[in-house]
């Protein structure tokens, strides 16, 4: 009994990562009010993606952190105090289906020695994008340990430049909920006339 | 709707005016300056006050929103103009004060070359403001002057901070004002839950030993005759904030004094035996729970809020009422069965009891040579017919004047709660005064507060605001000094002040002074401020090493509440 509480405090104390998402309203220096709500709690944001979403003017946040669910909760709900944020949610890894994008650099040298970059890229369904006489540029999408392995394969033959994106996400839900939250809440202001 | 030409400037008069502002407090400066000149014009249809130093100002406009429930208004320009208001605009944000804020800014071109004057104000601001928002084009101003009142006065207030760039003043628009009435993005309150209210109406009518906490919530929704009738139909003692002081009268039977670090006795000591606490319009802060993880432990806990980001923020709450005091009250008054709980109250009662025997009747009447704060602030209950509106700066006098001053009206007190400013109260108390100016105003503040906007007492002169000010001068930070003597081996570590003439300087000013340092002189004292026409200061001599207990100290539970060192 007394491991019990123990085990269920632990879990609640646990970190994870957490995917936060974040609709918001287009507006300069909203991008700073919502890192604030990180830094101010000393959380460290691990990637963050903006973009316009599928509702024109509505800008989509995607922000990964590692934090407790606790924590994770609040945080959310001081970024959906800012005004100027429609909605936020909050989910983990299992809960969505998210991808990262990487590019590498590598001398083309390395391409004519042996055909074993060209397996590399054929296992992990990389893809080429540009070769030139110095270097090629490789593409992978995929989570950040596929991308990471690639990179770590890869640089047996010295990667010249290494970069990876932000996390885009989508959620296991058939719909938007940002457009159902849309149609509800100008069905809510109207209600307040 | 017709429209008409005017210059940026103007429209920001123009829609100030159309949200019914009659106050502004500010500082003129370099890129602030075309407004200031359309200001020139409406000098019959607003007041504008020119405080010493722009923090003057935004506390004199706290001091204004405080009472009367409407934004406080600021002008100041831009780069030490507008840094000089952040100290206020960060107070406003933590105690939920509306605040508009028009700051201006170098013209656009400049933006971000390092210009004479310019400071990012809109960057610095951003952690501190409920909202803000860079103007740079005139054709802006008046629907943005509209959203940010509609912000800063609904829902949970908040001070909001508008830069024009010099640019957008001179630059010209087509002029109309429609008030703003709803943001897609901000939802103000939520409709209360009546399911909620079914739950937390359930909980109070079992409930054994329930306790309720009442907050400047209820101050800001004018939720005070509600939350009346809530505590007479249900007999539950009530305990009040910091911020929550007068939204009750402090002699009502229910009314068992204040939480906090320095608030009495029964209601810290007896949260933790009480079975349900009903939160209302409060936050939960750490002065008022002490230990976070042994407060309240055997009670469920019922929040009335109307910030969804406060639900579970410190206290998990078993029911989340969200939405305004005023209407969530109403209805759970309605949904409880009429109740009283007698024998609990009398455990109240005992505390108070120990209380006065340890501590008040000393304080109040004390009978050593030195005078106390307390009898100062008794004094001056009685002498205003505990009818003023007290204004305190932040310190020892600040927890005295809370703990002694018997309110009898709402809206009566005005300080510096979550940020804890000094400075705070002196301009303050001039913004209150003009709010309420048919109200007797007192200001209580410390010889080291007053020191840090002492200033202000030319714009009170200037002005001929019959603010009574009374110094409780210990020649000591009373406060740090008290921690140092309890927690730091009594190292005064920089905490004593050679003071100077108050009285001298107040009549450098052309304020009217006395100084009382003996008994025999402070209720003629208090009696000839009170009945002075204008504004008066009046400087009492405290017992220099004076502590304010009762104490929780930092850590501790509220239940390990001390009554003596």
């Amino acid at each position: 009994m007394i491991l019990d509480t123990h085990n269920l405090k632990s879990n609640k104390k646990m970190k994870q990562e957490y995917n936060i998402t974040v609709f918001t309203e287009n507006h300069i220096g909203l991008l700073t009010r919502i890192t604030i709500v990180f830094t101010r709690r000393k959380v460290n944001i691990e990637s963050l993606t903006v973009s316009e979403s599928a509702i024109p003017g509505v800008f989509k946040f995607t922000i990964v952190i590692k934090s407790t669910k606790e924590q994770t909760i609040k945080i959310v709900g001081q970024i959906e105090k800012q005004i100027d944020v429609l909605k936020a949610f909050y989910h983990t890894n299992d809960e969505i289906i998210y991808q990262e994008i990487a590019l590498y650099k590598v001398p083309t040298e390395a391409l004519y020695d042996s055909d074993t970059i060209e397996k590399m890229v054929r296992k992990a369904s990389a893809r080429i994008l540009e070769i030139t006489r110095e270097y090629v540029v490789i593409e992978k999408t995929g989570h950040t340990e596929e991308t990471q392995a690639l990179f770590e394969e890869l640089n047996k033959f010295k990667v010249l430049q290494f970069i990876r994106s932000g996390r885009v996400a989508l959620t296991r839900d058939p719909i938007e909920r940002l457009s159902e939250f849309l149609r509800e809440r100008d069905a809510f202001l109207n209600s307040m006339d | 709707m017709t429209t008409k030409k005017v210059k940026g400037s103007q429209a920001v008069i123009l829609s100030l005016l159309e949200e019914g502002v009659d106050t502004i407090f500010g500082y003129p400066g370099g890129a602030i300056m075309p407004i200031y000149d359309a200001l020139y014009d409406f000098d019959k249809h607003v007041t504008h006050i020119l405080t010493r130093h722009e923090q003057g100002a935004v506390h004199a406009a706290e001091g204004y929103a405080r009472v009367t429930g409407k934004a406080g208004v600021v002008f100041a320009t831009s780069g030490p103009g507008a840094t000089n208001l952040i100290t206020g605009i960060a107070d406003a944000m933590i105690d939920s004060t509306p605040l508009v804020c028009i700051t201006g800014q170098v013209a656009s071109p400049l933006l971000g070359t390092d210009a004479f004057q310019e400071s990012d104000v809109v960057g610095i601001s951003m952690p501190i403001t409920k909202w803000n928002y860079q103007i740079t084009v005139a054709e802006e101003i008046p629907e943005v002057i509209a959203q940010a009142f509609y912000i800063a006065q609904t829902g949970r207030p908040g001070p909001v901070l508008i830069d024009i760039t010099k640019d957008a003043q001179f630059g010209e628009l087509d002029y109309k004002y429609e008030k703003c009435r709803k943001i897609r993005s901000y939802v103000p309150e939520t409709p209360v839950d009546p399911f909620k209210i079914k739950e937390a109406a359930d909980l109070i009518d079992t409930a054994k030993r329930p306790l309720i906490l009442f907050g400047q919530g209820v101050i800001i929704g004018n939720a005070e005759d509600e939350l009346k009738e809530f505590i007479e139909k249900t007999g539950i003692p009530a305990a009040w904030t910091l911020l929550g002081l007068s939204a009750m009268p402090t002699d009502h039977e229910l009314n068992v004094g204040m939480l906090g670090m320095h608030g009495n006795y029964g209601p810290n000591l007896l949260t933790n035996e009480a079975d349900l606490i009903i939160a209302v319009g409060m936050r939960f802060d750490d002065r008022v729970t002490g230990k976070v993880s042994e407060y309240a432990k055997n009670a469920k806990i019922v929040h009335l809020e109307i910030d969804p980001a406060e639900i579970d923020k410190i206290k998990k709450a078993d029911v989340a009422v969200l939405g305004n005091s005023k209407k969530s009250l109403r209805m759970l008054t309605d949904n409880v069965k009429k109740n009283s709980h007698g024998e609990w109250l009398q455990r109240f009662k005992d505390c108070d009891k120990i209380e006065k025997e340890k501590i008040i009747d000393n304080e109040l009447f004390p009978e050593k040579p030195g005078l106390t704060m307390g009898e100062v602030i008794r004094i001056t209950g009685d002498k205003t017919n505990h009818e003023a509106i007290l204004v305190t700066d932040v310190g020892q006098h600040q927890m005295v004047a809370s703990r002694y001053f018997k309110f009898r009206k709402p809206k009566s007190n005005v300080t510096s709660g979550g940020l804890g400013t000094m400075g705070f109260g002196l301009p303050a108390s001039l913004g209150a005064q003009l709010g309420a100016p048919d109200r007797t105003v007192v200001a209580v503040i410390g010889d080291g507060g007053f020191q840090m906007t002492i200033q202000e007492l030319g714009t009170i002169a200037q002005n001929k605001l019959p603010v009574k000010i009374i110094i409780l001068n210990n020649n000591f930070l009373g406060m740090v000094r008290q921690w140092q003597q309890l927690f730091f081996d009594k190292r005064y570590s920089f905490t004593e002040l050679q003071n100077p003439d108050f009285i001298m300087i107040a009549k450098g000013f052309g304020i009217e002074g006395h100084k009382v340092e003996v008994r025999e002189d402070l209720e003629k004292g208090i009696s000839k401020m009170i009945n002075h026409h204008g504004p008066y200061l009046l400087e009492v001599v405290i017992e220099k090493e004076d502590n304010v207990f009762p104490m929780v100290p930092t850590g501790a539970s509220v239940s390990d509440i001390i009554l003596e060192p």
